[in-house]
């Protein structure tokens, strides 16, 4: 069984070392053809793999530690990211990311999970599992974006909310229920986007909106695939099944009503390509922010109500009265 | 050959050898392992005499405990479960749910009712632990928030009993969205300034902790019931310690400012009839028709400290 996403993408990486290693050499017309021909292969192993990629897979790219983060397209969408700091009640949870910027000249906030990359900084970014001031400096955040009309753009990547005993002892369980209620009628637009890990309700925290996006190759779901395995198997050997019967992909929420676009990805995945995945997601934002814009606001939360109203799967004929 | 052989009895002390438990009129309490009488039990609202052990108790019982003379209507009851992911585990999913049907007597995890309780006509949901961990799916989103708009409708105050393990599994995400459904209604039963008291009983975790249960403008538990977000397992695989005894308990969430009261048993109908008749002000409410019945006045006054710490 495949453990992490370097498992799997074997082939893709080997091949990228040969022509890394090639290039090394002095360019002839021989070293220039078989680069060519090297690149032409890695492109058709990776559109393979990528296309045949299991539920299980796709977690583990999802979790890809080369995978943009927040900040990444914070970086890459955003001018003048200006981050805001703290709860106000308890502290600063720096695995939850808040603040304002401009994107294509328009003001917006910013509310994400962020990850670490190098080890330091995961411990820093708590492995992007936020405690209850991650959700209380959100909505915190979000009432100012809301006190000056500025739409709201949130990004999940998260494995959950952080299961530790300060966590329990600050009521995170309140924080993120306080999220949801709030977000419901908050009256601003908020535009959601799933770019890695979407983890239960840790993600659904800043996960109430208009619009709801998925990465192609990002998860959402109600139980990490080995708690899940844990439970219903009674051993943690079972994540791979465990991945199919939650059915956790973009493509599986889509057809359940749950998500209104999948964002493709490149060939390889989003940490392949940042540039190209960037710009397809700044494409569907701009789209959506100029739609919600254009609607009332009252009108938009109506609408926001009966999108969540709607939401779950009830046997035929019941509930008719 | 010795003559006489010492039988080789448990070395277990005794408190702890295992009694054997006379069928039918004796149980054992749970949680101090003495003796009780099965009938004793039942008149103290399946409540330990001895101990105070607070015994889990069924949707059925608790609507008996809180209603009216024992009279409540029954709504939504036709709402019914769905495999909308084929899911399946070491068992399908639909055969799960036909078994816990036949056990429970119940289509799914909650009850919702028109009632009236200590005189005030009020919409109550109890949910059923009995019914696979009384775990929130689709129909249990639905049937609450069903309750809440019923509630703003009817202009009544609103009654959520939880003992749930959280969201279902085996609805996936869609079990994950209930949250949000719940929530975002329980705003506009904000807007309406009707009263919600979410009452919290042993187990209170997970997605139903995230959302509904602790949005109440009271939440109120029972004694030494476990209400939190994360199981106390994950949490010790998380930190790689033991919890102290107590964590996690109604008591410790009083403790730490997340419940209003940790309220007996016994005397949790009047608490809630009290509190009700504190928050319900008919003056705001829009709906001519809306009534506060007189007979919401509390007969003993003496009872106000019912609240433990």
């Amino acid at each position: 069984m495949h453990r992490k996403a370097e498992d799997f993408e074997k082939p893709i990486i080997e091949l990228e070392t040969q022509i890394k290693e090639l290039s090394l050499f002095p360019s002839s017309s021989e070293r220039d053809k078989k680069l060519a021909k090297l690149e032409e292969e890695l492109d058709s192993t990776r559109q393979e793999i990528y296309s045949n990629l299991s539920r299980w897979e796709i977690t583990l790219v999802a979790r890809h530690p080369k995978r943009p983060y927040t900040l990444d397209y914070v970086r890459r969408l955003f001018n003048g990211f200006v981050e805001m700091h703290g709860d106000r009640h308890y502290g600063d949870d720096e695995a939850m990311v808040t603040g304002f910027g401009e994107f294509n000249g328009r003001p917006i906030c910013v509310v994400g999970q962020q990850k670490g990359r190098s080890t330091k900084e995961k411990l820093r970014r708590n492995f992007g599992m936020p405690h209850p001031e991650g959700y209380r400096k959100a909505l915190r955040v979000m009432r100012l974006a809301e006190k000056f009309a500025r739409p709201v753009l949130t990004f999940i990547d998260t494995p959950g909310a952080y299961p530790g005993s300060g966590a329990e002892e600050r009521g995170v369980a309140e924080a993120i229920a306080v999220n949801l209620r709030s977000m419901a009628m908050l009256r601003t637009p908020i535009i959601v986007t799933i770019i890695g890990e979407g983890g239960s309700g840790g993600a659904l925290g800043i996960g109430v909106g208009d619009r709801v996006n998925m990465l192609e190759y990002s998860t959402y779901s109600v139980i990490s695939p080995e708690s899940c395995s844990s439970i219903l198997w009674r051993d943690a050997d079972h994540p791979e099944e465990a991945a199919e019967a939650l059915k956790l992909k973009s493509e599986d929420l889509q057809g359940l009503n749950l998500v209104d676009e999948v964002i493709p990805e490149p060939p390889g995945g989003a940490h392949n390509d940042p540039q190209a995945i960037s710009h397809n997601l700044g494409v569907v934002l701009e789209k959506q922010l100029d739609e919600l814009t254009a609607t009332d606001i009252d009108t938009l939360l109506e609408q926001r109500y009966q999108k969540f109203r709607a939401m779950g799967a009830l046997a035929a004929n019941s509930g008719q009265e | 050959m010795a003559w006489f052989r010492k039988k080789r009895g448990s070395k277990r002390p005794v408190g702890d050898r295992k009694r054997d438990m006379p069928e039918g009129l004796w149980t054992k309490c749970n949680h101090c392992n003495e003796f009780i009488y099965r009938k004793e039990v039942a008149r103290n609202s399946n409540v330990c005499p001895k101990c105070n052990y607070h015994f889990r108790i069924s949707a059925q019982e608790r609507l008996e405990l809180l209603c009216d003379d024992g009279v409540w209507e029954e709504f939504s009851d036709d709402i019914a479960p769905i495999d909308a992911l084929g899911f399946q585990d070491t068992k399908k999913y639909p055969d799960r749910l036909v078994d816990y049907q036949k056990r429970t007597g119940r289509k799914d995890a909650v009850v919702v009712v028109e009632t009236t309780i200590g005189g005030i006509p009020t919409i109550l949901a109890v949910m059923e632990y009995g019914f696979m961990g009384g775990s929130m799916g689709s129909v249990v989103g639905e049937k609450i928030t069903v309750a809440i708009e019923q509630a703003i409708h009817l202009q009544r105050p609103l009654i959520v009993v939880s003992s749930s393990g959280g969201a279902r599994m085996q609805e996936g995400v869609l079990s994950l969205m209930q949250m949000a459904k719940i929530s975002a209604a329980l705003s506009r039963l904000d807007n309406a300034r009707l009263p919600y008291i979410s009452v919290l009983t042993d187990p209170t975790t997970g997605g139903v902790t995230a959302s509904f249960a602790m949005l109440g403008d009271l939440n109120i538990a029972e004694p030494r019931a476990l209400i939190g977000f994360a199981g106390p397992r994950v949490i010790e695989q998380t930190i790689r310690e033991t919890l102290p005894d107590g964590f996690q308990r109604s008591e410790f969430l009083l403790e730490h400012g997340m419940l209003d009261l940790v309220v007996p048993r016994s005397q949790l109908k009047e608490t809630l009839t009290r509190s009700l008749s504190y928050l319900l002000n008919t003056d705001l409410l829009t709906s001519t028709t809306s009534e506060l019945c007189s007979n919401a006045v509390i007969e003993n006054p003496e009872a106000e400290d019912s609240g433990v710490g």
